[in-house]
């Protein structure tokens, strides 16, 4: 069974504890996390595992890369301190219980992975798609297993996710485009936390976008439009593709409005709050994000993740903004439609 | 017989009686599990006066007589237990008249719920009837007859308290009119301010007259509607969620159900919960109201609202909703039956336990369901069987299964909804002396002949 | 469809497929028509059920019932099940068991003679196919359409003004075309919906070979019954080459500028035929077609679309007829729902909604307040002088 990399010595250094002082949920002094860390890293009980809203920040926040919130995850489930409700977790678990049904399309070396979004077949159409989009694949067999982070199950992830690397090679994949960002997420920071080894390259679909945009700058009829980005909670594990937001942004004439809720301190799009902490607090967060998108000016927010889309996009319409996620907004800079409309 | 045929011929018109096979052979039926019987004659009529003309010709000629709206109780209540002239009423199909300001439409015997809710969405959207679960082809007078339930049944009770007048054929042949029709042209009372003959005709299950005009309360149709699902991994904390949500007075409607497939909702225990407005603000207001109500769950685990793909939002919005048909092909065998236990809320915990239970000591796909009704005062609990029709022995173990769901229903304290021939008798053994002797003296006043539906609430 | 009988059991009666999709009506032809459940979908079914089963015998009411389905496909449409795609291949399924055991109503048998003897379900003399034709170009390799025009076209007096209008608006867009004229044989497509594999084999057969020898690439159907039969059965059997139905190719010379009405002030329905709509899913390019006509006002029936209802002239009843009589056949129902829109003509695609309608019209005493026309005849009407 894979194990967590994680360096308690590093946290005895540390002396931000940034983890927990940083995170928008719980306020606390320096001493007061300290302390509270220790006992975690201890695996003694306290508050911070139910009060933790699954946001991932904090794995952002750890200057060293110790996986704060990988190990909440692991003590949430240890202490039976449970981040949601029990029957949302089982629910979870048994909607992405692997059936032996191997999705598949005509798979070559590079290929697209669709997770388990089927909508994202619609979305990777078009002339940006078209060399790659009969190679891809879908379903449980081959589901990144990321979103058990927010049900407290790292042993689900842990007995899964080999399984579904091992799925994947099997196809003959060499770079799996990754239209998820949390399956990126998945192979270039949970598996390589746990030891799993990815024999494959995944490739942010962020990456693949930009290169496919400079092979067709030609097409490109710059947008001129002002946008809200909304990252959302996967992007935390991996912020070093943050860049090429503002390289397609760039590119493809669209400015990334400075608001208060992007980057760093960028709010998760709630709905994952809302169904483990209630009505006021999940209300709460996406009132503040939508707010503040407002204030800056917002003409559209871009949307790196589907599952983010489901909460937000109609409300952000509501407030006069236009919702958009990135390969539609990629696909608008060289005169394509939009394939996703609220 | 052949006077009977010639008679019927006569009152409706040749094209509207059969006595051939073909028509025998599919009235002696329903899509559930009860043997066939077939009738001698199946009629259709148009007209009250039709009506009237062929209760007179069975009185005569001491022939049962069996109303028929679509069928679609599966309980083998249109089935002719003993012959005689099946009175199917879907030509009188007429909607005779709306009163806006009151709120009350009244339909001809036959009009169909499908049909209804179409006019009333085009021709006053601003109000709405009890839409129930059942096939769109169902009519309104028979899903009332069987106490039927429906989306306002949780707001506004058993779809029989949503009627406001009655226009009744008795078995003897006078027609007749009941409620605030009798005295008034206004439809507006089905009893009250005066003795109230309603509870005459429903749930009789056709045994007492043919029913040939409904005047059925109307409710608010508001612009938005929405809903979510509370899920709990603890069946015995579902009495107490419904409490609190009834408590809040927010909600429209509330279902409750437990399924093995898809996985997704294997060992959960699920309610569907919904809410309507007018503007965005009402419907948030709403919503928040019953989160709040709720938050207690939310804080120890005990239960959550899900995420609701919004793909999957309008099958459950759908009213009637289309894939409760779809379980009858579960098993590829165009079969479903269910037995209805009315019961308090607090019995619900042993009744989903029992469902699985016969799920699995008779190996048969089971779902259970059910309905909350008038603010949790009671609930219909639905223990549903699908069976594969050409596999006979699928279809006796799904009888065995309902039969034990009946008789564990009734030994919990439940009533059972729209009974089989065996539950009506299971209740009758069950019933207060008393009671069964009041209902024998009104079954002897209004049909000395004993020919409306023979067979059904018969006490040996 | 062979498999029929191990899958026909799966009806729940549920009668879902008795209506539209909004449930505002009844949308059933024969159930419409004859108003018991026995005609209803269901019945068909758990009848057809009960006589494999031995548990009812063949009789005429049983062969009625199963030959008034006229194959509309509302069921298919509504039903909420897995098979649904399924339930009129299995009513076709049924009905060839009946030609098999020789247990079809006599109208039934007298269209197979018909099409066997003659070419035709009509019994019209093949010598008088192409009447109607008045100097239409014969097809000769190299044309690029062959004008495939069907029995109706051919020999029904309303539908045969569909082929004239047709073949001189396309003439006059300078379309390269030819038909078959004398040579021309019935598509199949009642035959094989009326369930005659055999013959309906023989056709396509002698199809297949004779567009081959001609070296056909191309077919425009007057037809959607032919269209129907040509795109979805002739591959299997042998063939070998595109179709569309004339409003698809009309539609594009139309974009194209080949064709270019000129002013038709009129307000038009349309009735969306079962096997353009339903069937092929082609709903656009007749209603773009009367759009592009200046003065033209398109009024859509309350049913359109996928919710049209058949003119009650499917599976041979264009000529057996067996859903006449009474004011509820649904010819009359549906020429009264298009007068009821205020138009002034009822436009159609399909020469059996032609024939149907123009009857109805005729019953219903509206004879000079609707008029029934297909397409081409108001594209033709509507096109300079000098081009018609």
């Amino acid at each position: 069974m894979p194990e967590l990399k994680f360096d308690k010595t590093k946290c005895a250094s540390c002396k931000a504890v940034s983890c927990l002082v940083k995170c928008q949920y719980m306020n606390l002094d320096r001493n007061e996390a300290k302390k509270e860390w220790q006992k975690l890293i201890n695996g003694e009980d306290s508050f911070v595992l139910e009060t933790c809203t699954t946001c991932y920040a904090c794995e952002e926040y750890c200057p060293f890369g110790n996986h704060p919130f990988y190990l909440i995850v692991e003590r949430q489930e240890e202490k039976n301190k449970l981040a949601a409700p029990r029957a949302l977790i089982r629910q979870w678990v048994n909607m992405c219980e692997p059936v032996g049904k191997f999705m598949v399309g005509q798979v070559k070396e590079q290929a697209l992975s669709f997770c388990l979004i089927p909508r994202l077949q619609f979305l990777a159409t078009g002339k940006l798609f078209e060399d790659v989009a009969a190679s891809w694949i879908i379903g449980a067999e081959f589901f990144c297993n990321a979103v058990y982070l927010h049900f407290s199950r790292m042993s689900v992830i842990k007995d899964r996710l080999p399984k579904v690397v091992e799925n994947i090679s099997r196809q003959g994949i060499k770079e799996l485009i990754c239209l998820h960002d949390e399956c990126y997420a998945t192979y270039n920071s949970l598996a390589p936390a746990y030891g799993i080894e990815v024999p494959f390259k995944a490739t942010h679909y962020f990456e693949y976008l930009y290169n496919k945009l400079k092979e067709f700058k030609s097409d490109i009829r710059p947008l001129n439009i002002k946008a809200a980005y909304q990252r959302n909670c996967s992007t935390r594990l991996i912020p070093d593709i943050d860049h090429f937001v503002d390289d397609i942004f760039k590119l493809i004439g669209v400015t990334r409005l400075e608001r208060e809720y992007d980057k760093k301190n960028a709010l998760c799009c709630g709905a994952i709050i809302l169904s483990l902490k209630g009505y006021d607090i999940g209300t709460d967060v996406q009132k503040r994000n939508l707010d503040d998108m407002v204030k800056c000016g917002a003409e559209y927010c871009v949307f790196n993740c589907p599952a983010c889309w489901d909460p937000l996009a109609a409300n952000v319409a509501k407030r006069g903004i236009k919702p958009i996620h990135m390969i539609d907004l990629c696909r608008l800079a060289i005169g394509e439609k939009p394939v996703l409309e609220v | 017989m052949g006077e009977v045929y010639e008679t019927l011929v006569q009152i409706v018109g040749k094209n509207y009686v059969s006595n051939h096979q073909e028509e025998r052979y599919f009235y002696a039926r329903d899509p559930g599990l009860m043997a066939p019987h077939e009738p001698d004659y199946v009629v259709m009529p148009k007209t009250t006066e039709e009506v009237q003309k062929i209760i007179r010709l069975a009185n005569d000629t001491k022939t049962p007589v069996v109303p028929k709206g679509a069928g679609l109780a599966l309980t083998g209540l249109v089935i002719p237990l003993k012959g005689g002239i099946v009175v199917d009423m879907k030509r009188m199909d007429r909607i005779v008249e709306v009163n806006e300001g009151a709120r009350y439409v009244i339909v001809e015997g036959g009009v169909t719920h499908g049909v209804l809710k179409a006019y009333l969405q085009k021709h006053y959207p601003h109000l709405r009837h009890s839409v129930p679960e059942s096939p769109p082809i169902s009519t309104v007078v028979g899903n009332v007859v069987i106490h039927g339930q429906g989306r306002l049944t949780q707001q506004y009770g058993f779809h029989s308290d949503m009627v406001s007048g009655l226009e009744v054929v008795l078995p003897t042949g006078e027609i007749c009119k009941i409620g605030s029709c009798s005295v008034s042209p206004y439809w507006f009372s089905k009893g009250p301010p005066m003795p109230d003959l309603s509870g005459l005709f429903l749930g009789w299950l056709g045994t007492t007259g043919i029913i040939t005009k409904m005047s059925l309360k109307l409710y608010p149709q508001k612009k938005l509607k929405d809903v979510e699902v509370f899920v709990t991994d603890r069946e015995d904390l579902v009495p107490d969620i419904v409490f609190k949500i009834t408590h809040t007075e927010m909600i429209e409607d509330m279902g409750i159900w437990s399924q093995p497939r898809p996985r997704m909702f294997a060992d959960n225990y699920h309610l569907n919960i919904f809410f309507t407005g007018d503007t965005e603000e009402e419907l948030e207001f709403r919503r928040k109201m019953v989160w709040h109500a709720l938050q207690e769950y939310i804080d120890s685990k005990d239960g959550g609202f899900m995420q609701l793909p919004p793909e999957m939002k309008p099958t459950f919005l759908d009213n009637p909703q289309k894939s409760m048909s779809a379980f009858a092909d579960l098993r590829k065998g165009g079969g479903f039956e269910y037995s209805g236990p009315i019961i308090p809320m607090e019995l619900y915990p042993s009744f989903a336990r029992k469902a699985q239970e016969l799920g699995n000591k008779y190996r048969v796909v089971q779902n259970a369901s059910g309905r909350v009704i008038q603010q949790g005062h009671c609930m219909m609990f639905s223990f549903a069987f699908t069976f594969n029709r050409a596999n006979s022995e699928e279809m006796e173990r799904c009888r065995k299964a309902l039969h034990e769901a009946a008789e564990f229903g009734l030994e919990k304290g439940a009533v059972l909804w729209k009974p089989t021939l065996y539950e009506q008798k299971m209740m009758l053994r069950r019933m207060d002396q008393n009671t069964i002797n009041l209902m024998k003296k009104i079954k002897q006043l209004l049909d000395p002949n004993g020919i409306m539906n023979p067979g059904n609430w018969e006490v040996e | 469809m062979e498999k029929y009988a191990e899958q026909i059991h799966r009806c729940f009666r549920c009668g879902w497929c008795k209506f539209t999709s909004d449930y505002s009506d009844l949308n059933c032809p024969p159930y419409r028509r004859f108003r018991f459940e026995t005609y209803s979908t269901a019945g068909r079914l758990w009848l057809v059920r009960a006589w494999l089963n031995g548990e009812i015998g063949w009789s005429e009411r049983l062969g009625e019932i199963l030959y008034t389905c006229t194959a509309c496909r509302n069921c298919v449409e509504q039903c909420p099940m897995g098979f649904a795609s399924d339930i009129v291949d299995w009513i076709v399924g049924a009905r060839s068991d009946m030609v098999e055991k020789g247990r079809i109503p006599p109208r039934v048998a007298r269209f197979f003679e018909a099409v066997y003897g003659y070419g035709n379900p009509l019994k019209l003399l093949r010598s008088d196919r192409a009447a109607w034709a008045d100097g239409t170009k014969m097809y000769a390799p190299g044309d690029e359409y062959l004008l495939y025009v069907g029995c109706l076209g051919s020999y029904d007096e309303n539908a045969q003004k569909m082929a004239k209008s047709l073949v001189d608006v396309f003439n006059a867009a300078g379309v390269s075309f030819g038909i078959l004229g004398n040579d021309e044989e019935c598509c199949g497509n009642e035959v094989y919906m009326l369930g005659e594999m055999g013959l309906f084999q023989t056709l396509v057969e002698k199809n297949n070979q004779k567009f081959k020898e001609l070296g056909v690439k191309k077919i425009v159907t007057v037809c959607p019954h032919g269209y129907n039969v040509m795109k979805n059965r002739y591959p299997a059997l042998g063939g070998s080459f595109e179709v569309y139905h004339y409003t698809q190719l009309l539609n594009d010379l139309i974009k194209k500028n080949k064709v270019k009405p000129s002013r038709n002030k009129a307000k038009v329905t349309y009735q969306d035929p079962c096997f353009l709509g339903r069937y092929n899913k082609i709903y656009d390019e007749p209603r773009q077609i009367l759009r592009s006509i200046p003065g033209v006002e398109l009024v859509e029936m309350e049913k359109n679309r996928a919710d049209a209802f058949c003119c009650g002239g499917g599976s041979g009843n264009f000529v057996m007829d067996l859903l006449a009589g009474g004011e509820e056949s649904p010819a009359r129902i549906r020429v009264r729902e298009a007068y009821e829109t205020g138009v002034s003509i009822l436009a159609v695609a399909c020469p059996s909604c032609l024939t149907m309608f123009t009857d109805a019209v005729k019953t219903e005493d509206l004879d000079g307040k609707l008029a029934v026309k297909d397409i081409s005849q108001i594209v033709k009407e509507s096109l300079p002088a000098k081009k018609r």
